[in-house]
């Protein structure tokens, strides 16, 4: 027999008796972001590609609500620090190797590109719009100058959102679920398959919205490529790898990731798709409403569970 | 300059001494603890064998929580050790998910805290809190730069090993066996 | 307890203390920075004190914060209790000084006793109800049936006022519960006690037996220390055990004995030794009495014979004797301190004493040196009046041997009895937590039904508060000053113990109470200092120093008046016993009708389901008293039940899990307690720690956690020689439903 005990009776509150540094507010902002990522992606691209006619609602319409989303997972972030008073010391201080200061920077740059691509679209929701001042008119003509170059930071700038998060996840060796290269990736693919998703929820264009089931289609096969590929790593890496693994081949949250994310957010979405694309009637909303369900719930749960995950003790 | 802390094994009794003087040295809150004993125990009764160590953050060399802060409030210090400018920290817990040791915790104040290796009393020419209490004088201290320091001493004479070398940390906290 | 008196000399050494105790820096003014000299002025600005959390008072320093609050305790460097280092519960003192918990005034109940419902009341309405009572039984039936239970610093200062309104029955729970029958057992052999700091000189010793003593769970700081030190030196430890314990862990040898034989193990162990000839021959000829006795009494004891009853193998046992022998006379058969387990324990303990004769270790370095302690003349005071009874004559034939007052005697001799003519009436119950310490709680709390008073003196509400009918708060020991400690030791030291702050609330010093209550019983002629400041101060004066001195060095360390710490070669030593020689064969146990060399009695073994209940010591905590203390909670705050894998799986018990305890009377836990399935305890025995599963609501932190193994010792084993109570003597079975929740008494 063998035993591993803490003795002196450490009880340190959100790390024992495992790490629960981090709550409700970080998978939540990681959604938003990753959301308004895929968005924001599409937007860009299709802008740059010169199909802005063709696709208004995914270049024009959608990226509304992308500020708006940024702004609130912001504000989640912002609530879960627990030394508020010195946030903007983020602002201060850049450090390459941190995954996370390159993210607050990501997103001080894409929520500003974002609000700027939506002020120039403001007339598509009211008509009658007027910059009261002068110097606003100016900037907006500005913008509009340079709107593909525009296009460009954003296209980055939305790739560095949707596969940061991933890539900050898995630099923390510390916890080994998190601790694998595909998790980058995977979140882009995440990400972008929730904007696909959101687009298709909000076009009232059945050529956009074919298009965008047809790429939700192929990203949700890649997600789950990338899935079946992450977990064949963990499995054939080392043993705090595979026990890792473990909280989803039999563990505590076994049922919550095949059957919420893998099975509802992935599998049920990609087959309505499929049938959808064969012409067969399917729920408008449906497979949109789960893919941005399964998008959430995966990252729930799979910052709770690799918080479980542990090397010692 | 690199200070370094070793503990022998097989002279610690597990009587977390090292817990209480470090609480009262630092003002550490009721409730949390910069340092823990942990047992290990091996064996069938009666072919059995146990190890006690003290714990805390051993302020690696290739400190995953320095790399991982957003602001630079985990940062290296003289003597290589790693500490937490508690007016640059935004309490974000990344250095907390970041250590495999779970030697970081959130201070009620809102800042991250963990052990200093007591630089304020090695500063004075003191030993740590926990190494100046330790009833079984099981703890050593020093600066494995100087061939004459206790640390340096003892690490030649016994064997060693740390903590998960494998996690890539470099941790300079040396358990003696 | 018969120690040698000898004029002490002051030396030298008394200032040379002051430069070696500034926290040990070897600098000299001149060279320190402005952050040294900052630092050393913080650490001047300390007071000295001795710590109450255990009974080994060891001295150190108390400093402040920057607005005066008491922040960290640390050793006095000087100390040869703790030479400078501390223990966590003595680290964690500030916990008992800051625990809200702490009574904070005085309180008199209000309705039936042990329903815990008091009002506030002033000094003054306190010690007039007190003095009321006393006086009332004094009347009626005699101021010898009031008791004193007393295990605290401040207890000198009743007993001195028990004594003066003519009673002698003062009892410390230390002895017949603890460490009473290795007392009697060392007296009878060698005529002295172990003392306590125990004189075992186990910093030089090349081989240490523990048999069931476990250093290093036990903090005794000194103990711990010296075995570190030993440890270092390359000494030999063998640990017999059930349990693997911490020392086990550390040891060459471990003999995982079966529980309830030890004495065989001793025995054999003595027979090893007498027939390979490998005593110390010159030592036995010299200084014992009653070897040939001896050699045929153990013939028959071999280590096959042993190996039978203990389960452990001869050759290990020829082993161990012979490494013992080799160490010698650098070894100890170390006594242990908490002994009273079976009955028999005064001769198991005897076995032992013969032991360390046989390998001469007796005034010998490695082995057993002579402690010293120190002269403090004592306040005038008239003399005290002769009682005129004692508990002696209502016990005229018990525990004969027994030189100390039992408290188990005295609880037993307060529940009313036919037989007896009289019982006591009034207790006073000083630092003691008796509804813990005292095996068989129903009895104890049978006892306190009859009481017509009962007056508890505490700092925490524990649970013996509950039955009081007054209770009065005593302030820490961090606020306040007590007798000058005095050892003994290696060398003659004293310490001191002064406030750090002001007492809290409305808690007061024993020393002001006891002469308060003097005042009102008429017997103040007593107390003849008002402050005990002045008392302490004369009494320094009396020996070269001064309370000013003693302030700034804490400790002041004398010379052996002697250069005779172990024995000289050849040296003419008389014993103290009745052949002036060390007796193997004891005529003073013959005496009174009992063995005079141990015999191996077969103790009761668990019935099928159940396990022999074993207890012990954790390091952080000091038995139930520290069980509130916020730091030493946040070390440990429940005790478990160790449970051996094997007997787990037929349970199907797991780690983690809560049971109840029942034992073979059908007396269950009051609480539930965690289980730990561990390989470390053998599978006839479980293991807890003693001190927890309180049940005072009013400490907070500790309600309720854990189980108490008191509630569980019903059946207690009596030593026939001097009273010890023997309390493995149970067995428990696990029950898992924990909805059964009625207590049986």
């Amino acid at each position: 027999m063998n035993e591993e005990l803490i003795i002196s009776g450490r009880d340190n509150l959100m790390v024992d008796p495992h790490l629960q540094i981090w709550h409700w507010p970080i998978p939540f902002y990681l959604f938003l972001g990753g959301l308004a990522a895929g968005i924001l992606f599409f937007a860009a691209l299709y802008y740059i590609m010169g199909k802005e006619k063709e696709y208004p609602t995914a270049v024009r319409k959608v990226p509304f609500i992308a500020p708006i989303i940024l702004i609130i997972g912001l504000a989640a972030l912002f609530l879960d620090l627990r030394h508020k008073a010195y946030f903007w010391q983020l602002y201060t201080n850049i450090k390459l190797q941190s995954p996370m200061s390159w993210g607050a920077w990501t997103l001080l740059v894409i929520t500003a590109a974002s609000v700027v691509w939506s002020a120039l679209h403001i007339r598509d929701l009211f008509p009658k719009w007027d910059w009261k001042y002068q110097w606003l008119r100016e900037v907006e003509t500005f913008f509009n100058k340079y709107k593909k170059a525009l296009a460009w930071v954003i296209l980055i700038y939305a790739v560095i959102t949707g596969i940061y998060t991933g890539i900050l996840l898995s630099a923390f060796n510390a916890r080994p679920l998190w601790n694998t290269s595909v998790l980058g990736p995977l979140f882009l693919a995440s990400g972008l398959s929730a904007g696909a998703a959101a687009i298709v929820l909000m076009s009232k264009d059945p050529k956009e919205r074919q298009l965008f089931t047809r790429i939700d289609l192929i990203i949700l096969g890649v997600e789950l490529f990338l899935i079946v590929h992450m977990f064949m790593g963990f499995i054939a890496s080392t043993q705090v790898q595979i026990d890792a693994a473990e909280l989803f081949l039999g563990g505590q949250y076994t049922m919550a990731f095949w059957i919420f994310v893998v099975f509802l957010g992935i599998v049920v979405p990609a087959s309505l798709d499929l049938m959808k694309l064969r012409g067969y009637h399917v729920p408008a909303m449906l497979p949109g409403v789960l893919v941005l369900f399964g998008s959430l719930m995966f990252r729930f749960v799979f910052v709770f569970a690799g918080q479980v995950s542990r090397w010692l003790y | 300059m690199r200070y370094a802390m070793a503990v022998d094994t097989k002279k610690c009794v597990g009587c977390s001494d090292c817990v209480v003087a470090c609480q009262t040295e630092n003002n550490v809150p009721i409730g949390y603890c910069r340092d823990w004993v942990v047992e290990t125990m091996d064996g069938t009764y009666p072919q059995l064998e146990i190890e006690l160590r003290s714990e805390r953050c051993n302020h690696c060399d290739n400190a995953p929580c320095v790399r991982c802060c957003p602001t630079g409030a985990s940062h290296f210090a003289d003597g290589g050790i790693v500490l937490v400018r508690q007016n640059k920290c935004i309490g974000c817990g990344a250095c907390i998910a970041s250590c495999p040791y779970d030697a970081r915790y959130p201070h009620p104040k809102g800042y991250v805290d963990k052990c200093t290796f007591c630089i304020h009393r090695v500063k004075e020419g003191m030993k740590p809190a926990c190494v100046a209490v330790c009833p079984t004088k099981c703890m050593y201290f020093g600066d494995l730069d100087d061939p004459n320091s206790d640390v340096s001493i003892i690490l030649k004479k016994r064997k060693s090993k740390t903590l998960i070398p494998e996690a890539g940390t470099k941790p300079q906290l040396y358990f003696l066996i | 307890m018969a120690t040698r008196r000898q004029f002490i000399r002051i030396s030298a050494m008394g200032t040379g203390a002051v430069l070696a105790g500034a926290a040990g820096f070897k600098l000299f003014a001149s060279e320190l920075t402005d952050g040294q000299k900052a630092t050393m002025a913080a650490l001047t600005a300390r007071t000295p004190t001795y710590c109450e959390i255990c009974f080994w008072k060891c001295a150190g320093w108390v400093y402040k914060g920057d607005k005066g609050a008491i922040k960290k305790i640390t050793g006095n460097a000087e100390d040869q209790n703790c030479n400078g280092r501390f223990c966590p519960r003595g680290t964690g003192g500030v916990g008992m000084y800051y625990d809200d918990d702490r009574l904070k005034t005085p309180l008199i109940r209000t309705e039936e006793r042990g329903k815990q419902s008091f009002r506030e009341a002033t000094w003054d309405e306190a010690f007039d109800y007190i003095a009321e009572k006393v006086k009332k039984i004094s009347a009626e039936y005699g101021p010898e049936c009031i008791a004193l239970f007393t295990h605290g610093s401040g207890g000198h200062y009743f007993t001195t006022l028990l004594k003066a309104i003519g009673s002698p029955h003062i009892a410390a729970p230390s002895y017949a519960q603890c460490r009473g029958p290795r007392e009697v057992a060392f007296q009878t052999t060698f005529g002295e006690t172990i003392e306590s700091p125990e004189r075992t000189d186990i910093r030089d010793t090349r081989c240490l037996v523990l048999i069931g003593s476990h250093i290093g769970e036990n903090m005794h700081n000194g103990q711990v220390q010296e075995m570190s030190d030993a440890i270092d030196k390359g000494a030999t430890i063998i640990t017999v055990d059930p349990r693997f314990s911490t020392a086990a862990g550390k040891s060459k040898y471990w003999l995982p004995i079966k529980p309830a034989t030890d004495l065989a193990l001793l025995l054999a162990w003595i027979n090893v030794i007498i027939n390979e000839g490998l005593y110390d021959k010159a030592y036995v000829e010299k200084y014992t009495y009653g070897f040939e006795y001896l050699k045929e009494h153990v013939k028959s004891m071999t280590p096959e014979w042993a190996y039978g009853i203990t389960t452990i193998d001869p050759t290990l046992i020829r082993e161990t004797a012979r490494e013992m022998a080799n160490a010698a006379p650098a070894v100890i058969v170390h006594p242990g301190r908490h002994v009273t387990w079976y009955g028999d324990d005064t001769q198991r303990l005897r076995a032992v004493a013969i032991l360390n004769a046989l390998l001469g270790s007796w005034g010998r370095r490695g082995g057993f040196y002579r402690p010293e302690t120190f002269e403090l003349p004592e306040a005038p005071h008239p003399p005290f009046p002769t009682p005129k009874r004692t508990w002696r004559q209502e016990f005229p034939d018990l525990y004969k041997l027994s030189d100390s007052v039992l408290a188990n005697g005295l609880c037993d001799a307060t529940v009313p009895d036919p037989s007896r003519n009289c019982q006591f009436h009034g207790w006073i119950v000083n630092g003691t937590n008796l509804i813990e310490t005292l095996p068989n709680q129903a009895n104890t709390l049978r006892a306190i039904e009859a009481l017509d008073l009962l007056v508890v003196i505490d700092t925490m509400p524990m649970e013996i508060t509950g039955y009081a009918d007054v209770i009065l708060p005593e302030c820490t020991y961090l606020e306040r000053y007590d007798d000058l400690r005095i050892g003994p030791h290696r060398k003659p030291q004293i310490a001191l113990r002064m406030p750090a702050a002001e007492p809290l609330n409305n808690t007061k010093p024993a020393y002001w109470m006891a002469r308060e209550l003097a005042k009102k019983l008429g017997v103040i002629e007593y107390f003849p200092f008002e402050k005990i400041e002045d008392y302490l101060d004369w009494q320094l004066k009396q020996v070269g120093s001064s309370l000013e001195e003693m302030k700034r060095i804490g400790v002041k360390t004398f010379d052996r008046p002697l250069d005779d710490l172990y024995f000289a070669p050849d040296e003419d030593v008389e014993f103290y016993t009745n052949t002036g020689k060390i007796e193997l064969y004891s005529t003073m146990i013959e005496q009174e009708g009992f063995d005079p060399m141990p015999k191996y009695t077969k103790h009761e073994e668990p019935p099928e389901g159940y396990y022999r209940l074993n207890y012990g010591r954790a390091p952080m905590h000091t038995f139930s008293r520290t069980s509130n203390n916020p730091n030493l909670t946040d070390l440990m705050d429940e005790n478990t039940v160790w449970v051996n894998p094997r007997v787990a799986k037929e349970w199907s018990l797991s780690s983690g899990q809560y049971i109840h305890l029942e034992n073979q009377d059908g007396k269950r836990s009051e609480f539930p307690i965690k289980v730990r399935v561990t390989e470390r305890i053998r599978w006839d025995s479980v293991y807890m720690v003693h001190g927890f599963g309180h049940d005072q609501k009013k400490l907070r932190r500790c309600y309720g956690k854990g189980a108490s193994d008191t509630n569980l010792i019903t059946k207690v084993l009596v030593d026939p020689l001097m009273g010890g109570t023997g309390m493995r003597g149970n067995f428990v079975t696990f029950i898992t439903d924990l909805k059964a929740e009625e207590v049986v008494s």
